[in-house]
């Protein structure tokens, strides 16, 4: 078992444990194996607090080491095992991070949908339709408006992917809509001309 | 005293109620101790590794309630391997054969197995009452088995349970003759429902009057049981959304009016915010509401429901209630006492939600707010102290910023001053967590303050040993310590190890404790159980090569009276 020691200003170890031992102690385990995730982990939380008061932690980047040892998958996110301290129960609950916020253009509603739970474009709009309940859906061959009775309004759904572009819904596959949609927005179709994907009517 | 006939005694003990009171009668002498033991009714086993079961019931062989809990609390997140102990089977079959006039089982954290759940339903005649929190193990199986045999069952709650599900039927396995409960919660079971024998069984138990349905039971069953059991004092509703053009929908929305006696709602676990509005008409006498499950409601709903429950004491939310809600909570609930503020978005990229200013109004315009969890972005320290001015009450104060380690924005400055100002203030601050970017300084000031504080939890804080010792010497009634990622190592594993006895229990992970400085405190401190929870297989095979140099990645002490325990798995070596 290698005894070097990382630059990490955590106690020396032969001070804290009071007793001597030979550098050269031999060990069958590999040389630096399970020591040197563990010193990553404690150079890690040791640099917390210099390297992450500006970074959103849970947006993480991808440098950042993984933290577990425990064989926590690690997604493009570096994640920490157990934080934050939720309850597997709770966790398992709430796991739809597929909820997004849908929005209308001039009105205060906001609302939240879980696109886990519809099978396709046509259940989610028949859904927004019902969320929102003065609309009423109408057809066009390519694409679908809903439409405020009231005064006539038009409006286009939209959503804002990943890259943080305004998108139409319904380019995409279903399923890639669903992994790249961030929120959803009920545009007036006026302004979604701009969108330039569609045409003024 | 001695003069006194047993008789008067025992009847003085009657008046003598709680667990500590009656631990520390049981001490003056003999006398007391006999007297003491034959008349407990209810014992309470915060660890059920630091005494056998027999031993328990050897002693107290009159108890009708048991109560035990298992796992380490950090088991909640994730942080104690799946296999690591805890079983409930011995303390079933002890009981079993000890104390067969068990009427009420408590289990937290542990290990429950369909056959203990048989054993059980089958051992006690007189069985009113089982609660399983947290545990795992078992399936509707062993519900069956509770349901069958139980008669005379007043209780089933099962809460936050993993649960197998081998099919609905277990709710029909309550015979027609089952007319005595009073509670039933069941809202963690996964799989569907059998509604029919639901509802039936609702509509033949008269003294029922607390009810929590899981999210597979549907809005159309909901309304067929509300409408039989309109005496409920507490609800969890099933699932929650039903498309409001539809006959089910205006069913609902009809439902609530003619409860009387509804003071606690929960469940909500798919709501949305149309559904919602069914429950305004039962919001002005409610005291207990938790929407903590309902991701799909908006700030702005929360609110139109909040301004509703003036006589609210005790709210669970999302933190999609944002500062605007908790301000909203903060006119409105001046009889809050417990509020808990969860994240809605665990992994996501921080959509600001609750801040310091939600915290600030809560604790300003709710005077009798002594229990908190709240879930943030991030925190200042001016808030803490102002909430520590306006708030001095508190007896748990659980603060989670979601980002490890994170000063307060404003001043770039660690939250110990905050912090500290929590614990000088709130004199009978029994429970603590804390977060945020901290120093050993914080530690001072718990060590130095927090007289009452029994339970602490610490994660990615502190610079040095100094700081773990400040609490072990300081906090005199500190029962529970938890400990992740802080530079805490051998020196202050070792400075005051007589500590640990007057303790339950002490966990560490990620911190800086060697096998050595581990082995040192196993040989002073032989009434303790230091074990080893080391999940690396590559070091674990060879354990007795390991230099006590090595770093530990969890570490579980506790004291106990019955030995290593010897049920613990591979990984678990306990020195």
């Amino acid at each position: 078992m290698s005894t070097t020691e990382t630059g990490n200003s955590s106690t020396t170890e032969s001070a804290v444990s009071g007793l001597d031992y030979e550098e050269t102690q031999l060990t069958l385990a590999p040389p630096g194996g399970s020591r040197s995730e563990l010193e990553r982990k404690r150079g890690f939380s040791e640099g917390l607090g210099l390297s992450l008061e500006t970074k959103d932690f849970l947006s993480g980047s991808s440098d950042e080491p993984p933290i577990s040892g425990a064989g926590e998958p690690s997604a493009a996110k570096a994640q920490v095992v157990g934080w934050p301290p939720v309850r597997s129960f709770r966790r398992n609950v709430l796991k739809s991070c597929t909820y997004v916020k849908v929005a209308v253009d001039g009105t205060p509603y906001l609302r939240k949908v879980d696109l886990e739970a519809y099978a396709g474009y046509q259940q989610l709009l028949t859904a927004l339709e019902e969320m929102f309940t003065c609309f009423t859906a109408r057809n066009y061959p390519n694409e679908r408006r809903l439409v405020d009775p009231v005064n006539g309004t038009e409006y286009v759904p939209t959503y804002e992917d990943k890259d943080g572009d305004w998108m139409l819904i319904g380019d995409v596959p279903w399923k890639m809509f669903v992994a790249s949609c961030k929120r959803l927005r009920l545009m007036k179709s006026s302004e979604a001309v701009d969108l330039g994907c569609i045409t003024a009517r | 005293m001695t003069y006194f006939p047993e008789e008067v005694v025992e009847h003085i003990f009657d008046f003598v109620g709680s667990h500590r009171d009656r631990n520390t009668v049981s001490t003056v002498c003999k006398a007391w101790y006999q007297v003491e033991r034959l008349s407990r009714r209810t014992v309470f086993v915060g660890n059920c590794y630091a005494i056998g079961p027999e031993r328990v019931m050897a002693r107290f062989p009159g108890i009708n309630s048991l109560s035990v809990k298992g796992k380490p609390h950090f088991a909640d997140f994730n942080l104690v391997p799946y296999d690591w102990g805890g079983f409930a089977l011995p303390w079933i079959v002890a009981a079993a054969r000890l104390c067969p006039g068990l009427e009420e089982l408590r289990l937290k954290r542990m290990v429950v197995t369909d056959d203990g759940l048989e054993l059980l339903a089958r051992s006690f005649p007189n069985f009113k009452s089982l609660v399983l929190i947290s545990c795992e193990g078992f399936s509707t199986d062993g519900l069956a088995a509770i349901a069958t045999y139980c008669r005379g069952l007043r209780e089933l709650d099962l809460q936050e349970n993993e649960v197998e599900d081998h099919g609905c039927q277990w709710l029909s396995f309550f015979p027609d003759s089952c007319t005595s409960l009073v509670s039933l919660n069941f809202g963690c079971l996964k799989g569907e429902v059998n509604g029919g024998a639901l509802e039936r069984l609702v509509a033949r138990c008269p003294n029922l009057r607390s009810l929590k349905l899981s999210p597979a039971v549907s809005v159309e069953s909901l309304n067929k049981i509300l409408a039989r059991a309109s005496h409920l004092v507490d609800l969890g509703t099933g699932s929650f959304a039903v498309d409001h053009r539809t006959d089910v929908y205006h069913t609902l929305m009809n439902s609530f009016p003619k409860f009387k006696s509804l003071r606690n709602l929960s469940g909500f676990w798919d709501a949305s915010p149309c559904c919602l509005r069914a429950v305004y008409p039962v919001c002005t006498s409610l005291t207990v509401l938790n929407l903590s499950y309902a991701p799909a409601i908006q700030g702005d709903d929360l609110i139109k429901i909040i301004c509703l429950c003036f006589k609210l004491q005790k709210l669970w939310v999302l933190d999609s209630i944002g500062d605007k809600g908790l301000a909203v909570v903060a006119s409105t609930c001046k009889e809050l006492q417990e509020l808990r503020v969860f994240p809605c978005d665990i992994y996501g990229a921080g959509t600001t939600s609750v801040t310091e200013e939600g915290l600030l109004a809560v604790s300003s315009g709710c005077p009798k707010l002594n229990s908190l969890l709240y879930f943030c972005y991030q925190m200042t320290n001016a808030a803490l102290i102002t909430v520590a001015k306006n708030c001095p009450h508190f007896t748990r104060f659980r603060l989670c910023i979601l980002d490890p380690g994170k000063p307060d924005p404003v001043t770039n400055q660690p939250l110990d001053e905050g912090f500290g100002a929590i614990v000088r203030s709130c004199k009978n601050i029994r429970r603590l967590s804390l977060s945020g970017r901290l120093t050993d300084q914080v530690f001072l000031y718990i060590g130095m303050y927090a007289e009452r504080l029994e339970m602490l939890s610490i994660a990615f804080a502190g610079d040095s040993d100094k700081g773990m010792i400040y609490v072990l010497n300081g906090c005199k009634n500190l029962r529970k310590l938890e400990i992740r990622d802080c530079p805490f190592g051998d020196i202050a594993l070792l400075k005051n190890v007589a500590k640990y006895e007057t303790m339950r229990s002490l966990w560490m992970s990620s911190c800086d404790v060697t096998l050595g400085g581990c082995k040192a405190l196993a040989a002073k401190m032989p009434r303790l159980n230091v074990e080893i929870i080391n999940e690396n297989e590559e070091t674990y095979e060879f354990e007795e090569n390991l230099s006590d140099r090595h770093k530990l990645e969890k570490i579980y002490v506790y004291r106990t009276v019955a030995g290593p325990r010897n049920d613990a798995p591979d990984f678990v070596w306990t020195l």
